[in-house]
This record gives structure tokens, sequence and C-alpha cells, in this order.
């Protein structure tokens, strides 16, 4: 039997099929869970996907964080769950105070959507293991709100813990670019909670899941195959 | 305040003498008294807001009509055409069961005033039309023009508005993935915003607008009515800009993606439920459009109690409730049956949805306001026969000075350092600079189907993951060649997108457009609508891609300037298999460049002419139909059987701007060769049409060359795929590096 990996819909959510896509190729099943459904219905592990979550109006992710499918999110979550949040949805567990800091405004003030290279920085949480401590890989990044920040002691802790689980890095051959797309401080893209099984993240793995399509790279299936495999392994 | 009496009907027929601000709405003295003639008696406040926006150009077409017929009259015949014209937009069919509908419209003059959310809203409403046929939305296309780079309020505009399409696109979830950006002095006081949509559906889901069956409810679902936007069609989009008059900001209508995003899923689990009898999106001239179209399409009448429509402001009267043009609703007609299930499926979604009225078996549209009747009209009158207007049009005086004005003459460089000067100075202008700065704040990757898009030849949308089946779309228009010879002004920018669609491997299929010019009540304006109508109606039918819909835009002109006679076409093509589809950017050292169609000296119009000596004059480039058929037909085979790595579409800039952006976008570069016949200029900056530059593996370009030679296609070979630089033996070479700072950093040193 195959892991089942929810993923949950909030009103304004925008990537959640293409989240059940990318958990489909991986060869897991994604089940759909709905954010007035408090139930999570068995799954393994939870997506948080990308979007503008109650139209991003108050906060990216303020609103989504008091919805009842997190009540019980939050709940496991602590119990060692696997969560993943991809943009809005690493907006939402930073909402939800499951991982430290916030995000605010791209500090150039756009949208900004591109193909993002990272270096993968922690190859040991739920959702990384199926990449190696400095790969570097490329993963579309697409967001108004990106810009990572926390006090200097947590940006600390993060760094002596190892948490940071993804930083950006500036494209080779393109020019005049800034790595950092969004001012996030210390470059960070994505971390990870004490335990490794939280992980949130701005750029967009489901993206980078089939070689034709978006970006053209398969870079962004390895975080639905390391959770099937830590899943499945467990 | 109190409105006392409230102007019913009967009120109406009582006091005919009573005046009506028939033309603070808009319309003219006739119109007015045409009104009249049709009720046989005054019209109420309320009847006269209806016709008032019903009748404005925006919606009547009243001006363009007579020409617009061409496209009906001259349509080639297309087994993939589902729905025509005269619907929210066309559908066509694009095998495997599926069916696609797409459309361009037009949001110029909002965008002009308030370019944040006069884009935002363009994008509202051209998704909701798409909604409206039963499709999921699953791209979109955004043509722009622009006044000159660096103008001032440029930098008000453009921001702006790109940031409303972003803003607005980006929270539904569409991927954007196609359009242009075209800079020209003419668009100064008079931006053009067009936004284009693409959905997908399953042919047994095509849903259409129309109130049938007697005792059905009429719902309105979606935001609350709000005073935003009254007036907007009749006001906003059908006057020409005047200093003199106040400020039309409270005509521009206020977006809110979230609501419509709500508004997509909730229609789709409606439609999916088979609960939809009919249905229409509210958008220019709002509740009076959707009442009385839905009307005047079924078989029978309407009632509507304008009591329950939901209201944001409770001040508003009858009269603005029916004009405004608050967005994101929507108006089913829904059997007494299935209401409640409706209902629950918005609650589900967090929607308001409202029966606001019934379908009746008689043939008037009749709506209430506490208890007394405001509106008692045949729909027909209000939605379908407005005034048709025969305006007089003539070629103007100066076209032949234009025309005589040769372009083909003006001085050409010397030196070969002049040469690669000019096509540094052609590649890092506006218009052919990249629009990567655009672009890059409009989401293309998300639904996860997308296989190509800007600055791609055109976009493509994998609609099936089993099959790997897509859909492709391009849009283009170029202004200048336009304003030269509109007739064949027009017959190019299809020519082009047709071309676009091809080179990404997949078939032209369909047409829609966006025809966007001055004030038709000049006759040098109206000459160039009937001469571009004419040229695209004629070519549609040669080359075989029926016109689906669209969109007029009229009035684009402040005070006696009118823009460039600019006819936006999209072209809409099918692939396969979107494994097959050709990329713009160059993918092997090696490849050989083969050019394909015949080059001319051909400069009028060209950006050459306008980059080096801000020249418009003499024709534009010749149109060949016929030749455009072959060399697409050329570009899919090539593409079907594997045997072309990467194609790209001459247009605007000529083979040197193809080359550059190829070479830049594959990070490899080229050796180029002057084959014999051409000089290095005409080579290099020549826009005849018919033409696409290609790189071969050597192992295909035998096969290669014996297709083009048995079809009788012109293939030359002109250089191979190689190095750091773009070079053309003999004359220069240009570092990849210093065409990449020429290329990508103008538009942000411009909008810094």
């Amino acid at each position: 039997m195959t892991a089942r990996i929810g993923v949950v819909t909030f009103p304004g959510s925008l990537d959640d099929r293409d989240t059940q896509r990318a958990i489909r190729l991986a060869g897991a099943e994604p089940v759909a869970l709905w954010h007035k459904d408090k139930d999570l219905h068995q799954v393994d592990a939870v997506v948080l996907p990308g979007g503008f979550s109650y139209g991003d109006y108050l906060r990216a992710g303020a609103i989504s964080r008091f919805s009842p499918v997190m009540e019980t999110v939050i709940e496991q979550a602590k119990a060692g769950l696997p969560v993943l949040g991809i943009c809005n949805g690493f907006q939402i567990l930073t909402e939800a105070h499951l991982l430290p800091g916030g995000m605010l405004g791209n500090d150039h003030l756009h949208f900004i959507c591109r193909d993002q290279k990272l270096r993968v920085e922690n190859a040991d949480t739920a959702w990384t293991v199926d990449y190696t401590s400095g790969q570097e890989i490329h993963i579309p990044l697409k967001n108004m709100d990106g810009r990572y920040v926390a006090d200097e002691y947590t940006l600390d802790k993060l760094e002596a813990e190892g948490r940071v689980v993804f930083r950006y890095l500036a494209r080779d051959g393109v020019a005049n670019e800034r790595g950092n797309p969004n001012g996030s401080l210390r470059d960070i893209a994505g971390i990870t909670n004490e335990a490794g099984n939280v992980v949130g993240l701005m750029p967009h793995p489901e993206h980078a899941v089939e070689p034709l399509i978006g970006s053209g790279r398969t870079d962004g299936l390895p975080f639905f195959t390391s959770i099937l495999k830590k899943l499945v392994n467990a | 305040m109190s409105r006392t009496p409230l102007d019913t009907v009967e009120h109406a027929a009582a006091t005919p003498d009573v005046e009506l601000p028939w033309a603070e709405l808009g319309l003219k003295k006739d119109e007015y008294e045409r009104v009249v003639e049709i009720l046989g008696r005054r019209p109420t406040g309320a009847e006269l807001a209806m016709y008032s926006v019903m009748w404005s150009e925006h919606c009547s077409y009243k001006s363009s009509k007579v020409h617009l017929r061409q496209f009906g009259e001259k349509a080639p015949q297309s087994d993939a055409l589902l729905v025509g014209i005269g619907e929210n937009a066309g559908v066509v069919d694009v095998g495997q069961g599926y069916a696609v509908t797409f459309k361009v419209e037009s949001h110029n003059h909002p965008s002009y005033v308030e370019p944040y959310q006069g884009a935002a809203t363009g994008v509202g409403g051209i998704v909701r039309d798409i909604i409206a046929m039963g499709a999921r939305p699953v791209a979109v296309v955004d043509p722009l023009r622009f006044g000159a780079a660096d103008h001032p309020d440029t930098k008000r505009v453009l921001p702006g508005v790109v940031a409303g399409i972003g803003g607005y696109g980006n929270c539904l979830g569409l991927p954007n993935i196609g359009g242009e950006v075209v800079f020209d002095a003419c668009y100064q006081g008079n931006p053009l915003v067009n936004a284009g949509a693409i959905g997908v559906m399953r042919h047994e889901d095509i849903h259409l607008a129309k109130a049938s069956g007697a005792g059905n409810k009429v719902i309105l679902y979606g935001a609350r009515t709000g005073g935003d936007g009254i007036g907007g069609a009749s006001i906003l989009a059908s006057e020409t800009f005047d200093d003199a008059k106040p400020s039309k900001r409270p005509a521009v209508q206020v977006g809110d993606p979230f609501q419509e995003k709500l508004l997509i899923e909730c229609t789709l689990e409606a439609f999916k439920e088979k609960l939809v009898v009919g249905i229409q999106d509210l958008g220019a001239a709002g509740l009076s459009c959707a009442t009385s179209e839905l009307a005047s399409n079924g078989s029978g009448g309407m009632r509507v109690t304008l009591d329950d429509v939901p209201l944001r402001d409770s001040t508003l009267s009858p009269e603005e409730i029916l004009m405004s043009e608050s967005q994101e609703r929507m108006c089913a007609v829904v059997e007494p049956e299935k209401v409640d299930r409706f209902l629950e499926i918005c609650d589900k979604w967090d929607v308001i949805a409202t029966v606001i009225g019934e379908v009746t078996d008689g043939d008037r549209l009749e709506i209430y306001w506490h208890g007394g009747k405001i509106v008692d009209v045949d729909p027909r009158t209000v939605a379908h026969d407005g005034p048709v207007y025969e305006r007089p049009y003539a070629r103007p005086s100066w076209q032949d000075e234009l025309q005589a004005d040769d372009a083909n003459k003006l001085p050409r460089p010397g030196t070969s350092a002049e040469l690669r000067q000019q096509v540094l100075q052609l590649v890092s202008s506006p218009n052919q600079a990249s629009k990567k700065w655009i672009t890059s704040q409009y989401d293309h990757f998300v639904q996860g189907n997308t296989v190509l898009a800007q600055p791609e030849d055109s976009g493509m949308i994998r609609i099936d993951e089993e099959t790997g089946l897509g859909v492709a779309i391009a849009t283009d228009g170029n202004g200048r060649y336009a304003k030269l010879d509109p007739y064949a002004g027009a017959q190019l920018a299809l020519s082009e997108a047709y071309r676009n669609v091809a080179t990404t491997g997949a078939k032209p299929l369909a047409v829609s457009d966006c025809l966007n010019f001055g004030s038709p009540e000049d006759p040098a304006v109206m000459w160039q609508f009937a001469e571009a109508i004419r040229g695209l109606a004629d070519a549609c039918q040669q080359l075989g891609t029926p016109v689906t819909g669209g969109n007029v835009s009229l009035y684009n002109q402040t005070g006696e300037v009118a823009i460039h006679p600019t006819p936006v076409v999209a072209v809409l093509g099918v692939i396969d298999d979107v494994a097959r589809r050709t990329p713009v950017a160059f993918q092997e050292e090696g490849q050989l460049l083969y050019l394909l169609g015949d080059t001319r000296e051909e400069f009028g119009g060209s950006a050459w002419s306008q980059v080096v000596h801000d020249h418009l004059g003499g024709l534009p480039p010749k149109v060949d139909l016929e030749r455009e058929r072959l060399l697409a037909e050329i570009l899919i085979s090539a593409s079907r059987d594997g045997m072309i790595d990467s194609a790209h579409d001459l247009s605007d800039g000529g083979l040197i701007q193809a080359v550059v952006e190829s070479a830049l976008l594959g990070g490899k570069g080229a050796r180029l060769i002057v084959p014999d016949g051409l000089d290095a200029f005409t080579l290099l900056f020549s826009e005849s049409a018919g033409r696409a530059v290609v790189a071969v593996p050597r192992s295909e370009e035998l096969r290669f060359n014996d297709m083009c030679g048995a079809r009788g296609l012109p293939a030359t070979r002109i250089g191979v795929v190689d190095g750091d630089s773009v070079e053309l033996q003999g004359e220069f070479e240009l570092p990849l590096e210093e065409l990449r700072t020429a290329h990508e950093e103008t538009i942000p040193a411009l909008l810094k």
C-alpha cells in the first residue's frame, strides 16, 4: 500500500491540483482535503499548497491559519505528521507558528515569476531525503510576499541547528540577476522545524516534476519521492 | 432622500413630458426618439438606463456592425467551429472530445484612467466570458500597447497595467502565456490593454446565454452590487477623451480576484452537476445586459425583482443597480427543483447567491422595484435591435503621401561597423528589447500544464495529460503596417499570428480579434476600420480559419489624434502531442540554420526604419497567404517528424532579431553567411512576411531539404548554431554577453 498524502484546498488555493499531480507522479496517492473539514481522513502527510488563500487579504496566510482543517494540522504536526507548506502554504505555516519567522512583500515590490536556482542545505528532513546536501537545483518561484524575515536570534538558531533547508542562488548565464529574488534574510528560501517533519519553502516544487512542462526540469520531484520513501520505510 | 413618485411604467405613461437625462447617459437625440417610438411612450428612468448602456457603442457595435457582418458572410467552411460569433465566446473542436473557447477583449479606456484596476478587471471580464461558455479557464494572454517608452506617463500607465494584470490573473491561478508589448507615441493618451483567455471543456459541457423554460429561476451570484463602474460602457468606452470633461474615475470598476476565483470554482461545480440551463456573466452594462440578453436569447420573457439584488450600498437607485458594472457577478437560469442544490454549492464556496426573478411564458422583460413595475420592454429591442450606423468613410487624403514616402529609400548602413551598431540599436530598442521585466510579473507555471510561454512564438498548454493533446495561441498586430495599409495590415496581423502558432508545431484552427481604432465619427478612421475588416475577413476565408468572436474598441483617440489602426488578431491552434512542440531557443551547437521563405527589400513600417530613422512611410510587406499556408504546413510536418529542433518566426526586426532571440534564449551563438542574391543589410533587417528561421540537426538536413524542395518552399542555408557570439561572416561579431546586456537592460532602465 502506498502513502496517502493530503492536499488542502483553501478558498483561493491555486496549486492544489498541481500538487496532487506531483504526488501521483511520485507514486503516492493524493487525497483532497477541504478547509472547512477538520478530518484529515487518515492521511500520512499533508501539503499546504500555493495560491492566494482568502485573497491574501489582511496578510498572506493570516486567515487560513484559523480554518477548521488547520486545527487538526497544527495538532498532528506537533505530534510528528509530515507537513509541507509551499509558498502560500509556507506563509500559513509561519502564521500558525509551526515554523518561525514570517514573510513580507518582496523588496522590489513586484510579483516575481522565474525559474529559481537553490542550494539544498539540509537533506535530512522528511521532505528532502532524496536530495543530497549541497545539491543545486532549479525550482520555479512565483510570489508577491516572499521575503523571509525573522529576528537575529531566530536566524542564528535556524543556522546553528541546520534548519535552513534551501537558500537562493543566482542562475548561471543570466545578466545582472541577484540570486536572492525578494530580499529574504540570509538568502533563506525554505526552513524546517526542530523535528524536521514540517518544511516550508517559497519556490514551487510541484511545478518542476515533468520534463516538458513549466520550467522543463524535474528538480522538484524528490520532494514527493522523499516523503514517500520516508513513509513507506517507516 | 426620497424619490417620489417612483418612475414606474404607469407613471411614465401618465407623464409624457418629463425631461430625461438621455444626453448625459450618452444617447443621441435620434436614439432617444427611437426608444420612445419602440415603447410607445417615454421610457422610465430605469428603461432609459438600460437602453443607454445597451445601445452604447461598446455594447451595441452600432458603428461596426455593418462591417463585422463580413466575418459571418465570408466565414470559411470549418468542421472545427462548434459555436460561432454572437455568444460570450466562440467554441472550437480540438479533437478527442475536447472543445476550446477563446476570446480577446479590450479594456483600453479604463486602463488609461486607472491603470491597475482597468487592466485587472479586463482580465476578470474575459475570464467570466470563458466560464460562461461552460469551460474551465486554462490560460490568459495580454496584447498591450503603450505610448513612447521614454514618456513620463508611460511610467505611470505601464507599471500599473502590468501589476493589475498580474495581481488579478495570478490570484485566479491562470498562467499568462502570451501577448505582446509595443510602444508607440500614437498610443500616448490611449494605451491599448487587450486581454485574451482560453478555456477547455468537453463537447457536452457547452453552455449558452439563454433563459428558457417558464418557471425557471434567475439566480444572481457572486459579489454584491455597488456603485462602481456605473456607465462604464456608455460613458467611458464610447466617447473620446477630452480634457474639458470631469474625471472619469468613478466609471472604472474595482476588481476582487479572490471573489472571481470562488466564482470560477463554484460555477464549474454547478456545471458538473448539470444544474444550469443558461448563463451569462455580468460585464459591460451589468444587469441590464445580463437580463436583456438572457431573455432575448431564450424562448420566453423574464420577471425580475430588483429589490432582491444584494447591494454593497443600500442607497443605490434602481437605475444605478441596472447600470452598475460591479465585477465578479454572474447570472444563471436554473430549474426550480435544482435551485436548492445550486445555492448549496454557492454556500460551499462562500459565494452569495440570490434568486432575483424567473423566466415567464410571455415575451416581455419586466423589472419591479418596491412593488412598482419600472421596466416593461421587449428584451430584443434592448439587446439586439440597437441603432445601426452606416458611418461615412473615405480614404484619407494623406494616405497617398504616406505610401509614397518610401522606406526602401532611407540611407542604409555603409560600413560593417555601422551595420553592427544598427543591430545593437535594434535589439536594444524598447519594442525589440526583452520584455522579461513585464512577463516575470505574471505567473506562467500555475495549473502545471504550460508547455510554452512568452517569449516563445506562441503560448502552449497541454489539455490532456494522457495523450499530450495541447492548444497554442498567439496574438499579433502591427499598427505601423496597418497605418500604411489597413487592408494589408490586418492580413499581416493574421499572417503573423498564424505563422507563430505553426512555428511552435501547432495547426492553426480559428481566430478571435480585438479591433482597436480611433473615432468612428471620423471618416478616415472609419475607412481604416472598414479596410481592416475587409482584409481580415478575406484572409480568414483564404486560410480557412473562421473568426469565432472578438471585440471592437473605438474612440481610441484624444482630441483629433487617433491611434494607429490596430487590429490585434489571436490565432488558436491544436497540437496532437505537446512533446513535439518546437521552441525558439537554439538547442545544440552544430545544427544548421535555414531561412525559409523569400526575402525581399521590404522596409516600410519596419522596426529598422523606426529605430534608426524614426520613419513611418511606404508600403508594408507583401501579403502572400498561400505562402503562409505552405510555410505553416512545412513547420508543422518538420516538428511532428523531428526534423527541426528550434524555430522562430520572422516579423518585426527581421532575421537578426529572431537569431539574437534564439541565441540568447538557448545560450548558444550563431555564425551566419549572406546567401547568394542578398546583401547583408536586407538579409538582416528586411521584414518580408511568410518566413521563419529553423535549426536543423545535420542528420535531418537531407530529409528536410527534400521536403521543402518537393513542396516548393524556398529554404536557404544561412549558417550554423555555434560559439558564444552572433557573427555575420566578413561583417561583424557580437558576443552574446554584449547582446544580452543590450537586449535585457532597456526595459528595466526605462521603468526604474
